[in-house]
């Protein structure tokens, strides 16, 4: 028990929950209004964000599917759940869910502890490139992975494995999608974790996995749920990767809710298949919660580049070895297919399709802009998107480090509920939701960087709240006696030791901006592309310079990418500096 | 770009205070309520030439904003729910498997453009009341890898009954016709020919003959057909995809060579026709006609080939050189009558699906 306890530096006689921490007797009776005024005004943002892009364009459309003549017409409802088809759907994508995240966590929790506690020459630059498949349109991707798996793929023509027939093709790429979320979300958290804690349960006896499951693991856990839940609402909802690689065999709700909306026009059952999706995603969010919260507590957090050393010993350097394998393959290759495609032009490898983006005329027409325009386009949204994305989910993510009640805690899934619907839903939604004056926003480029930040608002949430809520209360009081004001208190002790959070947080939703697609698709302007619009422009035409461009558009995206996330790692090295 | 990058920073800004900056900021919105400007609603296939575009400002002192949204369906139906407040002016894209649809909800007003005498009427498909004015028409038909076929010594097949023949077994690649329009154009084309029930027949047999049915047009002729120059190593020699792929895949080369790598299967196509429309509740109704008018003449006809690689609806107007090389003549090919489509859609998808998949 001992052990166990040295994680917690709170008193020991307190719940671990820092929320039901009694506060000294004197400031709860101040604090206590304050904190509430404080929270509602920090709360305040974010509500009227969601209120307004998530909550209002939603149910607008889920509305014009059950009301009609001024009635509801819930008759629908019934009829829909009975039908078999509906509920196999329903089914089928819980499971591949929860089994992707499962292999998910699998393959990439042992790439986040080498992330976070070794030093080895590249890892800057292979974290950011694990992040590329984040941000790259399925449709490419799902392309790049056959290249992998399927006939004629890598595997086939090694071991003649051939995977892209098999619900294995969906969850490896699944695999290939999320890693990133769970290297970034636990290994930052976990580079922070001071290592003497272990060392000392180590010297105390413990065996080294009994150290690692009653000191690490523990403090591990709500990093660890996080990036669960993250990855399975993204799995959840997975949209081109089933298309690709399942082919029409499989189908997800999203896929089901996509057909009914944009192609059938069949809003009543789009609407009673969002509301499945609503209630499936709510029980997992409360799911979540309910094993976050018997988690959570304050954690001695350390400069991460103190906790980072060279492997020593075999054991070590074959873990490294091991997880630099699962990456090249799993990642890295199918990524080089892409960039060896972008590069094999019609005489041989060189630049032609390159140079053919750089003018309009080039693209045969398909563009009203050259495409290289699209990077700048991409850039300048995902940078729009990224600032409400963290002033939005940072202000949440403020108000809900503070003792929270019941309210709050339905708040926190709230913010998670975009991640778990139909983007056609939210495109559609802010169609029919936002196309009167003050909020005709249907011409207007700022539609595409509010539906991006929307995706992009629970990735700066689930990052910076386990890191938020690990802050150790005490501090906040300290700073609170000695006369700083709860904004002063924020800025000298939350915000330095949460600056390294708060960069994987921008780098986040910098990436979810730059990759979205489902609902961008239906709002940018096309003479301001992003670049997988673009992207999917160029695939939906036959010919090898329209292909090639595809690629080439791809490999910049994925350039674009890397490349702002490594800019990122650098103002994130000097921000733990302070520490 | 610079005002939206101060529009960008303001935003960021202020965003947090609230959306009324917001729409403020919204300078795109107030363009298309110029009455200078006319907007066409579109999906995200539409393109025209800028110098076509500049011409028609030209003549008319209207400037032309393209809105595009999705594919052709998810363009319709964008447009069928803002019905009332339409995002544009002008309505383009709706094609005949979607026109039920449209008309039903009520989406135009009629207007007869200027240009429509030169129009043939098989394309005319609202003729009594102009609602919707056709501009061009592509047809869905089975494309070959030429040298697939050359190296085995065997011709390739021609109608919709030789790919249930046996020297075709396991050579197509089809889409899904739930989810992929040159899929469901597809199984259309086969029910035009045999009919509201024999089309089951048939596709019970080319089951048998090993069809293979994949979700997206993308993924059936860049990963499964061989024929393709772009895309992965494909081993289907035959691939469901438009008459004017053959083109296409020669019109970016240097040399061109004497014929298309691919070829057509003149008796497998399925006809689309698309339209435009005078959207209800237009800004700028007077522009819009002028549009449409302008979609209708011999400029921007010319135009439509290379473009968005289907073939103008005017009689008269020119096709570039690469449709006339190496496009197939398609003399006969398969349609349906709109309202046909829009009743049985539904039922005809559902019952291919589980027959096929």
């Amino acid at each position: 028990m001992v052990l166990a306890r040295s994680v917690e530096p709170t008193e020991p006689t307190e719940p671990a929950d820092p929320a039901e921490r009694p506060a000294p007797a004197e400031s709860r009776e101040r604090g206590g209004l304050r904190g509430a005024a404080l929270r509602f005004g920090l709360m305040a943002v974010p509500l009227a964000f969601f209120a307004v892009f998530f909550a209002y364009p939603v149910a607008a459309i889920v509305t014009r599917g059950l009301r009609a003549d001024g009635r509801w017409h819930l008759g629908r409802i019934p009829e829909v759940l009975g039908d078999p088809s509906v509920l196999h759907t329903l089914w089928f994508t819980g499971w591949q869910a929860a089994a992707s995240t499962g292999l998910t966590l699998a393959v990439a929790l042992p790439g986040a502890y080498v992330f976070a506690r070794f030093a080895f020459p590249g890892k800057g630059l292979l974290r950011a490139v694990v992040t590329v498949p984040f941000v790259l349109p399925t449709v490419v991707a799902g392309s790049a992975f056959l290249g992998l798996l399927g006939r004629g793929g890598l595997l086939d023509e090694l071991w003649g494995i051939r995977l892209d027939t098999s619900v294995w093709a969906i969850l490896l790429a699944h695999v290939f999608f999320n890693y990133a979320v769970v290297v970034r979300t636990v290994g930052g958290l976990w580079a922070q974790l001071d290592p003497r804690q272990e060392e000392a349960a180590r010297v105390l006896g413990a065996s080294r996995l009994a150290a690692w499951r009653r000191v690490t693991l523990p403090a591990l856990g709500p990093a660890v749920a996080a990036a669960a839940l993250m990855v399975f609402l993204f799995t959840f909802t997975s949209f081109g990767v089933i298309q690709i690689l399942g082919g029409p065999r499989y189908a997800t709700l999203e896929v089901a809710i996509y057909r009914q909306t944009a192609q059938l026009l069949d809003l009543p059952t789009a609407a009673v298949l969002t509301l499945v999706q609503f209630a499936a995603v709510a029980a997992i969010l409360a799911l979540h919660a309910w094993t976050v919260r018997r988690r959570e507590g304050a954690l001695r957090l350390v400069d991460a580049a103190r906790t980072a050393r060279r492997p020593q010993g075999p054991a070590q350097w074959g873990l490294l070895a091991g997880v630099l394998a699962v990456v090249a393959l799993l990642i890295v290759v199918p990524l080089a297919v892409l960039v060896e495609r972008s590069l094999h032009g019609p005489d041989g490898y060189g630049f032609t399709y390159y140079r053919a983006l750089q003018s309009a005329a080039g693209s045969g027409g398909t563009f009203f802009v050259a495409p290289v325009d699209a990077i700048g386009n991409s850039l300048r949204y995902a940078a729009v998107a990224t600032v409400f994305a963290l002033v939005v989910g940072g202000l949440a993510a403020a108000a809900l480090t503070r003792r929270a009640g019941r309210l709050v805690r339905g708040f926190d899934a709230l913010l998670m509920l975009p991640l778990g619907t139909s983007a056609v839903t939210v495109g559609f939604g802010f169609l029919i939701a936002l196309d009167e004056p003050p909020l005709d926003l249907r011409a207007s480029w700022v539609i595409v960087p509010l539906a991006q930040a929307l995706v992009g608002v629970p990735f700066v949430v689930r990052t910076m709240l386990p890191v938020l809520r690990a802050v150790d209360h005490r501090l906040r009081e300290a700073a609170a006696v000695l006369g700083a004001s709860p904004l002063r208190a924020w800025r000298e002790v939350d915000l330095p030791l949460v600056g390294r959070a708060l960069a994987v947080a921008a780098g986040f939703a910098f990436a979810v901006s730059l990759g979205e697609f489902g609902a961008t698709v239906f709002i940018a302007r096309p003479d301001l592309p992003t670049l997988p619009v673009a992207v999917a422009r160029f695939l939906g035409r036959a010919g090898q310079l329209n292909y090639g461009q595809a690629m080439a558009l791809s490999t910049i995206l994925m350039l674009v990418c890397a490349c702002s996330l490594l800019a990122l790692e650098r103002i994130r090295t000097d921000r733990s500096g302070e520490f | 770009m610079n005002s939206h990058l101060r529009c960008a920073v303001t935003a960021a800004l202020v965003g947090s205070l609230g959306t009324g900056v917001l729409s403020g900021c919204g300078g795109g919105a107030a363009d298309g309520k110029d009455s200078k400007t006319v907007t066409l609603v579109s999906h995200d296939s539409f393109a025209a030439s800028k110098a076509v575009l500049k011409e028609f400002t030209r003549q008319t002192g209207y400037k032309v904003r393209v809105q595009a949204g999705g594919d052709a369906g998810a363009a319709v139906n964008q447009a069928i729910l803002s019905k009332g407040h339409p995002q544009g002016d002008v309505f383009f894209g709706v094609d005949n498997t979607l026109l039920s649809r449209a008309l039903d909800n009520d989406l135009f007003t009629p207007y007869e453009a200027k240009g429509l005498d030169k129009v043939p009427a098989a394309h005319q498909l609202d003729s009594a009341k102009h609602r919707v004015t056709p501009v061009d028409y592509g047809d869905i038909c089975v494309n070959y890898d030429r040298a697939y076929f050359e190296g085995k010594k065997l011709a390739p097949p021609k109608t919709l009954a030789d790919l249930t023949k046996p020297a075709y077994k396991n050579l197509l690649v089809t889409e899904n016709a739930a989810t992929s329009s040159p899929g469901l154009a597809f199984l259309l084309g086969t029910a035009a020919r045999y009919g509201d029930h024999g089309w089951r027949d048939y596709w019970k047999k080319l089951r048998a003959n090993g069809v293979e049915v994949v979700d997206g047009w993308e993924q059936a002729y860049y990963d499964r057909f061989s024929g393709s120059a772009g895309g992965g190593k494909g081993d289907k020699p035959l691939v469901v995809s438009y008459a004017s792929s053959p083109p296409a895949e020669v019109a970016d080369a240097k040399s061109k060579p004497a014929k298309a790598p691919t070829g057509v299967a003149a008796g497998t196509c399925f006809r689309q026709t698309e339209f435009a429309g005078l959207l209800k509740g237009a800004g700028n109704t007077k522009g819009g006609k002028a549009l449409l008018d302008f979609l209708l003449t011999k400029r921007f006809q010319e135009d439509v080939p290379l473009n968005m690689y289907v073939n103008p609806v005017r009689e008269d107007a020119k096709l570039p050189e690469v449709f006339t090389r190496y496009g197939a003549k398609v003399p006969d090919p398969a349609t349906l009558p709109p309202r046909k489509i829009a009743k049985n859609r539904e039922p005809w998808v559902k019952a291919w699906s589980s027959l096929v998949l």
